[in-house]
């Protein structure tokens, strides 16, 4: 109700006016900001400059556009009004998704029956891309543990996703292990790598720990990198085995779409295991650290033991995607694992809404296919992901599907029992 | 003991530069406690504007130190506007929202600025021109080249420079309240908005000064230089101890010649290693930093 008010007050002609002069100093200082690095570009060969003024030309339309929007949409999320209502308008329908098994029982059949057929209906070119999303889906949900839940901003995520990699591809190299006996043990040692780097950091505070675990996974990457005796330096391992089929013979297209399955299988097992993990004490106190750390203390609750185990728990998932990688590329090396690696999941758990189990799932599919699909967009990618963190940030921080708080509803007429467990284990 | 003075001049040379960007870290932190994370995009930012005003105006025949202070002094102003807008529309909006929620956006930035150079420049090395021309009488000198000795002076002069002005200007004297009590500084009448935003604006323009000098030392830049000076500047931030102005030189300083002695003496691949063992080591055993203060949180 608020918004209408207010659209009734504004097209007064004062106001459009000084909008008007806003956006139109806005668009000139961005025309000046950007003009060095968009329009001016000086040929290295010949040292011929060369001048794109349709560069300015666009900037300056574009940015006069974007700061009504911007001003808008600070000015809605400042009043609080319309903000709230969308909220309460989502959760409207969330609910009944979640509430009226007349929606959600056809939908989950459908969705079911799509994940199934899908490698039979599609190419195996688009069977490749669906296990990369489900892929990131898993490193997203295993980031969502350390960053979303426990509040821990960790930037080096891909170190426990190099350290499976090259686990199995290095024991696979050597020794010749199977992908089925070394995917146990590619999530421990990730957990054990989660511990090592958990106990220095656990007196650290926010962002400290951000840069320290940013740290920590630059310099597994340049261990990997140089170390040639031990990882084979920047060439890698080549000639990983794809997972074992127990001896039925699988072509190269049945490979692809036997990885599917074992995606499929390991995606919802992780579903299941996070939303369990984050209902259970561990999970509880996870999200009390994360809201506040000497509150919860207080509380009683071991901080030590609580990040530690965020930290491993969240690790070990990114060994499996690990192993799973070098299984499905069959090779490997340490460019696969640098930090736009790591910001490309964080963004996936950021974008989908922090704590969200869905909302990860959503985020994955949307960063990953979205780019493989609009091919043309495609090296706009990281710009648009480096972009869409920052307006998510201010605008929408709880993500596209934010994460449900667990009520316990004390319901004396029916029985006195938890009412909000269907809730959490849907979201 | 030739080889030893070359490295300890090449130290000082990268010392001072980590000092120049962590400045801008301490300063901003100092005020608002947010790791500016893109403050290393700002940095290469500067270092690629001055590239292309130079390239512009060598083409029209300028040359020698005028060409330097010329794209220098527009590098810093770029790098100025720079800072300003992205704490306008990263930092500004997100004041009162949880401590990851700023970071997280910084990180955001980060990632965007390097791709908006890269698309809209190139991804590849570009060679930077040497504006800073040989002295005549360095030239029998072996163990220090000139571009090293006009790094260091022109640093240690700018940190004098900015010592004097955040101890006796009004604008410094407001930084230094709003740095340690926000709220009392705001009640007391201070402008908090413009003092973070000169903050931002002068962290940024020593930055690019820091961009333009390194990059005409080394000769080469790209995209993708910010992230790991960055990091590294922070490094030196914190083991000086963040928020503190003289710390963050000296950061920077033991951090320089760490590296450029572990690289000398033990091996040259591992350079960012040590600095990040550096980084995590400090971080575990003195978290507050040579020169911090170490601080309790409270509920």
């Amino acid at each position: 109700m608020k918004a209408v008010t207010t659209n009734s007050k504004r097209p007064l002609p004062g106001l459009v006016l000084s909008e008007i002069a806003k956006s139109a100093v806005v668009a000139v200082w961005f025309m000046f900001l950007t003009f060095p690095i968009m329009v001016i570009r000086i040929s290295p060969l010949d040292n011929i400059i060369e001048w794109r003024w349709m560069n300015l030309l666009s900037v300056g339309a574009g940015t006069f556009v974007l700061s009504f929007l911007w001003r808008y949409l600070l000015e809605r999320k400042e009043r609080g009004g319309g903000h709230n209502e969308a909220l309460t308008w989502q959760k409207r329908v969330g609910l009944r998704i979640r509430s009226d098994r007349r929606i959600h029982v056809p939908g989950l059949i459908v969705l079911a029956v799509f994940a199934v057929i899908f490698p039979f209906v599609f190419s195996s070119y688009q069977t490749s891309i669906m296990i990369t999303a489900l892929m990131y889906v898993m490193l997203g949900l295993g980031l969502n543990i350390v960053v979303g839940l426990a509040g821990l901003l960790d930037l080096g995520y891909v170190a426990f996703f190099a350290v499976g990699a090259y686990f199995y591809a290095l024991m696979n190299h050597h020794f010749g292990l199977g992908f089925w006996a070394a995917l146990p043990f590619a999530g421990a040692l990730a957990a054990v790598f989660g511990i090592l780097l958990g106990f220095p950091v656990l007196r650290l505070r926010g962002d400290y720990l951000a840069i320290v675990t940013l740290g920590f996974g630059e310099i597994i990457r340049l261990i990997l990198e140089n170390w040639n005796e031990f990882s084979f330096g920047p060439s890698g391992i080549a000639g990983i085995s794809r997972p074992g089929d127990f001896g039925i013979g699988l072509t190269l297209q049945g490979h692809t779409i036997y990885l599917y399955y074992i995606m499929i299988v390991l995606v919802l097992l992780t579903m299941v295991v996070v939303s369990r993990l984050r209902n259970s004490r561990i999970g509880r106190a996870w999200i009390a650290l994360r809201e506040d750390e000497v509150a919860c203390q207080a509380m009683g609750i071991d901080k030590t033991k609580t990040k530690l185990t965020a930290f491993a728990l969240g690790a070990t998932w990114a060994g499996f995607v690990g192993c799973i990688l070098a299984a499905k590329t069959t090779f490997i090396n340490p460019a696969s694992f640098t930090f736009m690696e790591s910001a490309i999941i964080l963004s996936i758990v950021v974008l989908g809404g922090m704590g969200s189990i869905i909302g990860v799932v959503v985020g994955a599919f949307i960063l990953i296919l979205l780019p493989e699909y609009l091919r043309a967009f495609s090296e706009y990618r990281m710009l648009a992901f480096g972009a869409s963190m920052v307006l998510i940030m201010v605008f929408r921080p709880q993500g596209i599907i934010s994460g449900i708080r667990q009520r316990y509803v004390v319901r004396p007429e029916i029985e006195p029992e938890k009412g909000g467990e269907e809730d959490a284990a849907c979201a | 003991m030739d080889y030893f003075l070359e490295l300890f001049f090449g130290g000082l040379t990268r010392g001072s530069i980590y000092a120049l960007i962590a400045l801008g870290y301490t300063m901003v932190y100092g005020i608002i406690e947010l790791i500016n994370f893109a403050h290393g995009e700002i940095y290469m930012i500067g270092a690629f504007t001055a590239f292309i005003v130079a390239s512009a105006l060598s083409l029209c025949g300028m040359s020698g130190w005028s060409l330097l202070v010329l794209s220098g002094a527009v590098a810093m102003i770029y790098s100025a506007a720079y800072g300003f807008t992205l704490e306008k529309i990263a930092y500004k909006p997100l004041r009162k929202a949880p401590r990851l929620s700023p970071l997280i956006s910084a990180i955001g930035m980060s990632i965007f600025l390097q791709n908006y150079v890269l698309l809209a420049q190139t991804s590849d090395f570009i060679s930077f021109p040497s504006l800073i021309e040989e002295f005549s009488f360095m030239e029998n000198v072996t163990v220090m080249r000139s571009t090293e000795l006009v790094i260091f002076v022109t640093t240690a002069v700018v940190m004098v420079l900015l010592s004097l002005f955040i101890k006796f200007t009004r604008m410094g004297r407001a930084m230094r309240a709003v740095a340690q009590d926000r709220t009392m500084a705001m009640l007391l009448g201070i402008n908090v908005n413009r003092v973070i935003s000169v903050t931002f604006i002068i962290g940024s323009a020593l930055a690019a000064t820091g961009g333009v000098l390194i990059s005409s030392h080394i000769g080469q830049i790209n995209f993708y230089i910010g992230f790991i000076a960055g990091i590294k500047a922070f490094t030196a931030a914190v083991l000086g101890g963040i928020g503190s102005i003289p710390g963050a030189v000296l950061g920077g300083l033991i951090l320089g010649w760490t590296e450029s002695f572990a690289t000398g003496y033990v091996s040259s691949d591992y350079e960012d290693v040590f600095s990040f063992g550096l980084l995590v080591f400090i971080l575990i055993f003195r978290p507050a930093g040579i020169l911090g203060k170490s601080s309790s949180e409270k509920v």
